[in-house]
């Protein structure tokens, strides 16, 4: 008998520096809130500017959510998702619009059931159109890129156009119901209703998706196709009608941004899908592709930097998630928390 | 010599020929074909943006990547000749430099994202240019003291490119400063295309196509993919830039709305799709309908909408400013059903 291999193996411990680098995407936003508590000095307009960076962050995050599943699921990259969030907005405010009654009236239970209705309403429609725009612009270029953008932007051109003609080309000014109006106070600083109940939102949305994501069948088969498609489909799973389903909720989500943006900005136009676009992509970019927590972090961070530098140096703030971008992109060029692998 | 000038990329297909041919002899006669301001303007339109277009598609036809970031540097060039003649004065010296600086600044403002996006995965690339462009567009707008916000710049270019100077007639119609700049433009973009269509034709273009083909293979060959992706976005952001001063030099004015909007990006889209994707001849066609359409389609369709007015619902999608959701209509049908455009539909009506 031969002695046994002459070796021991050791199960030694993370590094400090190892864990400190897997943490560190989630340790930004806390290392970025504290950073500017010490750069803004006043504890009152601090919390302000947290809450309503959060509140920004959670929004972004809703209509981002969607975006980076489907594309972590199918490798479909949808640059028309900035069209359901305006087709979102659109829809649900115009729910409001007509409930003014409901809206204007100063009781709390006629308000939430306006407001309620004009989310299903948006959510429905989006969700629908989502479904549409799936079957008829996407299905036809799967695994073509190049297609897909093209694609998908001549959809948002034709939404978009479509909004006009169904809305007209002028913006829409609204009022937030009665009870979401005005500020309450904290410690000093005024926070304003809607900003905290858009943050209560968000993390609820937050929490559901990493539960329904984590915790249940359809969950594991989404996270799985993310990881690997092929295999997941060998082992029998159709991922297309998966897919399908993920394409609605996602558009459906971003229907949800748009009326929570359009209550957030109390305005909205036909080419607010387009800017928030823009702010979702940095988002998606900088929090990795395919991955929802990496999205979250992004969104939060987006919101928390812009606000913080709109008070502390206005011009600086315009130009913040660019650099933001390419810091990030230098740190991690796939994004902080990537899901798919690089392609 | 022809064959030559057109570095041996012939059209090669008699119909196709013909258009080019018709398109060529209307642009170089516009001012004696077609006398009147606006057709003078809509014929300079048509040089700059096959110029634009053609650029563009050295991109997304020949590299097959998708950039947003193009009306970025197109405004580059337009700013650069703006700048530098509200600051120097009028002279062809402040034009001179401010063309080159602004072609340069686009040159290593397209290497600086490149390197960025490209490095990790060509669909980056996409969004990321999206993000700059609306990031440089918002900066332009609101450092109005530097570039004048909104309302843009105006300023003098020389006088001999203006309609004050006056040369005499030549077959009854006035030569004037404007024809003169006119053909200025028409001779840059002249010059400007067959450039490009140069390029695509060389081996380095050959490589660029190799790429698109097929990525790993054209890498495995032993080219550098980003080496090459990068390059292209530079060549392709400069000529934009160039193309960009043109059209500042044509306008006299430049503001966010005529060179930096994403409108323009997606109508840059649009003429390279319709025209016909990875053939420098698609840019002519595409450019030369689509900016025929944005001037005449619209009273088109005013005609058409005054008479179905009594019909239901239709009016409304024939109303004129309705004419892009068509476009855009136009734009999904010819991704899906004629990917290689009008010049790709061409060429294979001839082989078939």
């Amino acid at each position: 008998m031969s002695a046994a291999p002459d070796h021991t193996p050791t199960f030694a411990a993370l590094s400090l520096s190892d864990r400190l680098e897997k943490a560190a995407p989630f340790l930004l936003v806390p290392v970025l809130v504290v950073l500017g508590f010490f750069a803004i000095g006043t504890t009152s307009s601090w919390l302000t500017l947290t809450v309503s960076g959060l509140a920004m962050g959670m929004m972004i995050f809703i209509m981002a959510s969607g975006l980076t599943l489907v594309f972590g699921l199918m490798d479909v990259i949808n640059f028309g998702h900035g069209a359901f969030i305006s087709v979102g907005a659109y829809v649900g405010i115009s729910v409001l619009l007509a409930l003014s009654g409901w809206t204007g009236a100063p009781s709390l239970v006629l308000n939430i059931l306006a407001v309620l209705l004009a989310v299903f309403a948006a959510i429905a429609v989006t969700g629908a159109l989502g479904w549409g725009f799936e079957r008829v612009i996407v299905r036809p270029v799967y695994g073509a890129h190049l297609k897909q953008i093209l694609v998908t932007v001549g959809g948002l051109i034709v939404i978009e156009q479509l909004i006009q003609m169904v809305w007209g080309p002028e913006e829409i000014f609204l009022t937030r119901p009665e009870m979401l109006k005005g500020a309450v106070t904290f410690a000093g600083a005024a926070v304003e209703k809607y900003r905290l109940l858009a943050v209560v939102i968000g993390l609820i949305l937050f929490v559901a998706m990493r539960m329904v994501l984590l915790r249940t069948k359809i969950g594991l088969i989404v996270r799985a196709g993310v990881a690997n498609g092929e295999m997941v489909e060998a082992l029998g799973y159709r991922l297309r009608i998966v897919f399908i389903g993920v394409f609605i909720a996602g558009s459906a989500l971003a229907g949800l941004g748009g009326v929570m943006w359009g209550l957030y900005q109390e305005v909205i136009t036909a080419g607010m899908g387009e800017e928030m676009m823009i702010l979702v992509f940095i988002v998606v970019i900088i929090g990795g592709l395919g991955s929802v927590e990496g999205a979250f972090i992004g969104a939060l961070l987006v919101g928390l930097l812009q606000n913080y530098l709109a008070f502390l140096e206005p011009k600086l703030a315009l130009i913040s998630n660019i650099a933001l971008m390419a810091a990030i992109l230098m740190w991690r060029p796939q994004g902080m928390l990537p899901v798919v692998k690089a392609k | 010599m022809l064959v030559k000038l057109l570095s041996g990329d012939k059209p090669n297909s008699v119909v196709l020929t013909i258009i080019l041919l018709i398109i060529l002899v209307c642009l170089a006669l516009a001012p004696f074909l077609f006398p009147g301001v606006r057709s003078l303007e809509t014929a300079a339109r048509i040089c700059i943006f096959i110029v634009l277009v053609a650029s563009y598609d050295l991109l997304l036809g020949y590299t097959g990547i998708v950039s947003f970031a193009h009306t970025m540097f197109f405004g580059l060039g337009a700013y650069g000749v703006a700048l530098a003649s509200d600051h120097l004065g009028r002279g062809f010296g402040p034009l001179l430099l401010g063309t080159t600086l602004g072609a340069l600044a686009a040159g290593v403002l397209a290497v600086l994202i490149g390197l960025f996006s490209l490095r990790v995965r060509a669909i980056f690339f996409a969004m990321i240019t999206l993000a700059v462009a609306s990031a440089v567009a918002v900066l332009v707008s609101q450092f109005s003291t530097i570039t004048g916000g909104e309302d843009g710049l105006n300023y003098s270019i020389p006088r001999a490119l203006t309609p004050a100077f006056r040369l005499g007639e030549i077959a009854g119609v006035k030569i004037n400063g404007k024809i003169l700049n006119y053909y200025l433009i028409f001779f840059c973009s002249g010059a400007l295309f067959l450039l490009l269509l140069r390029i695509v034709n060389s081996p380095f273009g050959r490589v660029l196509e190799a790429i698109r083909e097929n990525e790993f293979r054209a890498e495995a060959i032993g080219y550098k993919v980003v080496w090459y992706r990068t390059a292209a976005t530079c060549l392709s952001a400069a000529v934009a830039a160039l193309a960009g001063s043109l059209f500042a030099i044509w306008l006299r004015y430049v503001g966010p709305d005529t060179t930096l909007s994403f409108e323009i990006m997606l109508d840059i889209l649009l003429m390279v799709v319709i025209g016909g994707m990875g053939t420098m001849y698609g840019a002519v066609i595409g450019a030369t309908i689509f900016v025929l359409a944005q001037n005449y389609l619209q009273n088109l369709m005013g005609v058409a909408e005054e008479a179905t007015a009594n019909l239901p619902l239709l009016p409304h999608f024939l109303d004129p400013d309705r004419w892009l959701m068509w476009l855009g209509v136009l734009f999904i049908l010819s991704v899906y059903f004629f990917p290689t455009g009008i010049v790709g539909r061409l060429r294979a009506g001839r082989q078939g």
